[in-house]
């Protein structure tokens, strides 16, 4: 029996179970007799985490070796065979603090970003040993070599960069070629075509024992490319990697109840109407269906954003998504995969997306610009020169020159330069963004949209009153609350924690779904629940706040009342949001009443309430059409379609995997600030992302006329291009610099530390 | 001139060592886990085990 542990949230999870012959397939073997398998591990995110994770596994009998990779969230174990099972190893970071779950390398996209990752980094290699190679040659050349030694030099030139030049540029010719065959033209045109023109007309002159050779020219420029490309790559794998492992967490399968009574594991994707679930206290639904037997609780805030359960009982219809409370249930499955509840808004969420993938990124639109105006000054080149009477050799030199000088080195480093620092910045303080699409449109945004529960809210109630009550009765009522899973059973707990009181011991506890709890001590009958099973009249008003009531013998009954509280930041961030011109509106399923408080507590004037998913994404659309960009922030199964319609969107990583799947950003933490600072970082990544298009295009305003005139050198090619370089990239880095305080303290909000907390619950 | 027989193979081939060390240290993972590595070095991890 392996006991629940808490997540950085404080809630509850239950550790991933390993079964039967599905555990073949994570364990490899490592040698004779050992054993490898790897985890995920989300929570892993900071370095004390590794040493933390790496000595306590390592110190475990039969584990040879922890390894923990920071970047990937990964531990890999290698163990000796029959001397410790892997679930073991599972349970044991579940007691650090840590969800862990088996990773196998072939099912999720990760290790595909890791060869792709690899193969720019081999390419980036390749052209670096070309370029430095051939430009010592070149240097020599500059310097004065003559006659054979020049002519042995540009050949060595181009016996390295001419296969260079074939292995590094492919990633820059297929794109070229297959934006071509679609009949667009990206950035990988011209600078295909200057590259491949730079290395044919070197060979030709070469051959002709001529005096200029463009060798080092095509493969910097590669260089250059390459490393903008593979910072490009790297931004978006980063996130990727983290956002996938923190989805693949969920929960996987159920217990099926056999005709003969037995029980089995079976995995979520293979349900089928008809089955029989057993659900226990605390698991989510895998599926939609009519509950066979069993009264409980059903929380259903990632639903329909209301915080307050609903009582279900046999013959209620229960939905896939939603937490089963307070007893055990047996559900008999109406519809699985393809025809639950959940699946018909992912069917709405895939056709809302298809509007959002129009956006063009900001280098693509300048690129269509860009390739016919170089092509038109080379063409323009060769014509002036041949009119003027030089002759073919001379004309289509100048010609090629023009299309070296302006091949976009600068440009293609611009910008993935500029956004991998800025995505750097908001991955350490925990925003993690998707790619650099994301980031463009965030710094875009006219309108915020926020879902409440979960989103502006922490999601869990806390107790709000009433505050003097006596010692006693918290404590009472909170060795009573220990026995439940309901979110207001768990608050109360919470808050006679929080008050350094240990609640009592209660004994008989029995919990009556629908009603509350009840239990004796001292001889004293204690009850908590709602009114009713306390004996308190129903009073008809709604003042939105959730309530539970506690009666001790036959003394008059005390009522807690609870409210789900805001996430710390939440009014500061709305006025920020507000600070910087942008609309902010509130949009829940919640009750009006509940919806009322939240938005007058954060300061927002218009707000949504009791509205459907199918509302939400009407809404969206409506203001998309009427021209506004907006940012929908969400976390709820029901946000999903709506994260979906957005101009971008964002979601905490509480959210539900499908909400976190939706959203274009995710963000670690409790604070809502991280809104206001991912919407501040992007928009002055833009800012600085065109200072960059303006130092490049000025770069070219300057030496193009230079190039047209014939006046450029392989010496002054080679000077220009790299320092227009070094100016963007040194340009990028200033978004990483300033306000560092303010992203430290973002920081500390971002990791909640698992592992310190861990510790603190160990000790 | 003739000592350039000699230079330049050497040059070529030191580079080409450089770049086969490279690739070598991509292909056993040391680029897989960068953020960890900058951590790892601030680890006290060598006292001895008890």
């Amino acid at each position: 029996m392996t006991l629940p542990c808490c997540t950085l949230d404080g809630e509850y999870f239950q550790p991933f179970k390993l079964e039967g012959e599905d555990a073949a397939r994570w364990i490899s073997s490592a040698g004779p007799g050992l054993k490898r398998i790897e985890f995920l591990v989300p929570q892993a995110n900071r370095p004390e985490s590794m040493a933390h994770i790496e000595t306590d596994l390592g110190a475990l009998a039969g584990v040879k070796s922890a390894r923990v990779n920071l970047t990937g969230r990964r531990v890999a174990v290698v163990y000796e065979d029959g001397a410790i099972e892997p679930q073991a190893l599972i349970d044991r970071l579940g007691f650090l603090g840590y969800m862990a779950r088996p990773f196998d390398p072939r099912e999720t996209g990760l290790t595909k970003d890791d060869k792709e990752n690899a193969k720019l980094l081999r390419a980036l290699a390749v052209a670096g040993f070309a370029a430095s190679n051939v430009m010592l040659l070149s240097v020599s050349v500059w310097s004065g070599a003559e006659g054979a030694t020049r002519d042995l030099f540009h050949w060595l030139s181009a016996m390295i960069a001419l296969p260079a030049v074939a292995y590094a540029g492919r990633p820059f010719f297929y794109s070229a070629v297959n934006a071509l065959r679609l009949g667009r033209v990206n950035m990988d045109v011209p600078i295909s075509l200057g590259v491949l023109l730079a290395s044919f007309m070197s060979l030709f002159e070469t051959i002709n024992g001529a005096e200029h050779a463009y060798f080092d020219a095509s493969v910097t420029l590669l260089f250059f490319l390459l490393a903008g490309r593979y910072l490009d790559h790297l931004m978006r794998a980063r996130a990727r990697s983290a956002i996938s492992q923190l989805i693949s967490l969920s929960s996987e399968g159920a217990s099926v109840i056999e005709g003969d009574g037995t029980r089995r594991y079976v995995p979520a994707r293979e349900l089928k109407a008809g089955m029989l679930v057993a659900v226990a206290a605390g698991d989510r639904l895998p599926a939609d269906g009519l509950i066979r037997e069993g009264t409980s609780d059903m929380d259903r805030s990632l639903l329909t954003g209301e915080t307050a359960p609903e009582t279900v009982k046999p013959g209620s219809l229960v939905h896939a998504g939603e937490m089963n409370v307070t007893g055990p249930i047996t559900v008999e499955i109406t519809a699985a995969g393809n025809d639950t509840f959940l699946s018909e808004l992912v069917r709405l969420m895939s056709s809302a997306e298809q509007g959002q993938s129009r956006y063009i990124r900001i280098a693509d639109r300048l690129a269509r610009f860009y390739s016919p105006a170089v092509h038109t000054l080379a063409a323009t080149t060769l014509i002036s020169w041949l009119i003027l009477g030089n002759g073919w050799h001379n004309s289509i030199m100048a010609a090629i020159a023009v299309l070296i000088i302006t091949c976009p080195c600068a440009l293609g480093l611009a910008v993935p330069a500029v956004q991998v620092v800025a995505s750097g910045r908001l991955f350490r303080s925990g925003v993690m963004i998707k790619d650099g699409a994301a980031l463009e449109k965030l710094a875009g945004v006219d309108t915020v949209i926020f879902d409440k529960t979960g989103t502006l809210t922490k999601g869990e109630p806390a107790l709000v009153s009433p505050l003097m009550v006596s010692t006693d009765t918290l404590a009472l009522a909170a060795g009573l609350a220990q026995a439940s899973k309901h979110p207001l059973s768990r608050a109360l707990v919470r808050e006679v924690t929080k008050r350094g009181l240990q609640p009592v011991t209660v004994s008989d506890i029995a919990e009556h779904p629908g009603l509350g709890l009840s239990g004796t001590h001292g001889g004293e009958k204690l009850r908590l629940g709602n009114r009713a099973w306390c004996g308190l009249e129903e009073i008809g008003e709604d003042h939105g706040l959730l309530e539970f009531a506690f009666r001790r013998g036959a003394k008059a009954p005390v009522l807690f009342h609870f409210e789900d509280q805001l996430r710390p930041d939440a009014a500061e961030t709305v006025a920020a949001l507000k600070g910087m011109g942008l609309a902010v509106h509130l949009l829940s399923g919640d009750r009006e009443a509940a919806v009322t408080r939240v938005a007058g507590a954060v300061g927002i004037d218009t707000a949504v309430s009791r509205a459907s998913p199918q509302t939400k994404l009407a809404y969206v659309d409506a203001l998309t059409k009427a021209g506004r960009h907006v940012l929908m922030v969400g976390d709820g199964i029901n946000d999903a379609p709506a994260l979906a319609a957005g101009y971008t969107s964002m979601a905490p990583s509480s959210a539900s995997d499908i909400g976190r799947t939706a959203a274009e950003t995710v963000w670690m933490g409790e604070s809502a600030s991280a809104v206001a600072n991912a919407i501040k970082v992007s928009r002055r990544t833009q800012r600085i992302a065109k200072e960059n298009f303006a130092l490049a295009v000025g770069y070219n305003v300057f030496a193009v006329p230079l190039a047209m005139a014939g006046f450029v050198s392989p010496l002054v090619a080679a000077v220009a291009m790299s320092t227009s370089s070094i100016i963007v990239i040194a340009n990028a880095l200033r978004v990483g610099l300033g306000r560092t305080a303010q992203a430290g303290s973002a920081r500390l909000n971002a990791d909640t530390a698992p592992g310190r907390k861990a510790l603190k619950d160990a000790a | 001139m003739n000592v350039l027989i000699y230079l330049i193979p050497i040059a070529l081939f030191m580079g080409a060592v450089g770049l086969g060390a490279f690739i070598w240290s991509l292909k056993s993972g040391q680029y897989d886990d960068l953020e960890g590595a900058a951590w790892r070095i601030l680890q006290d991890d060598d006292t001895p085990k008890p």
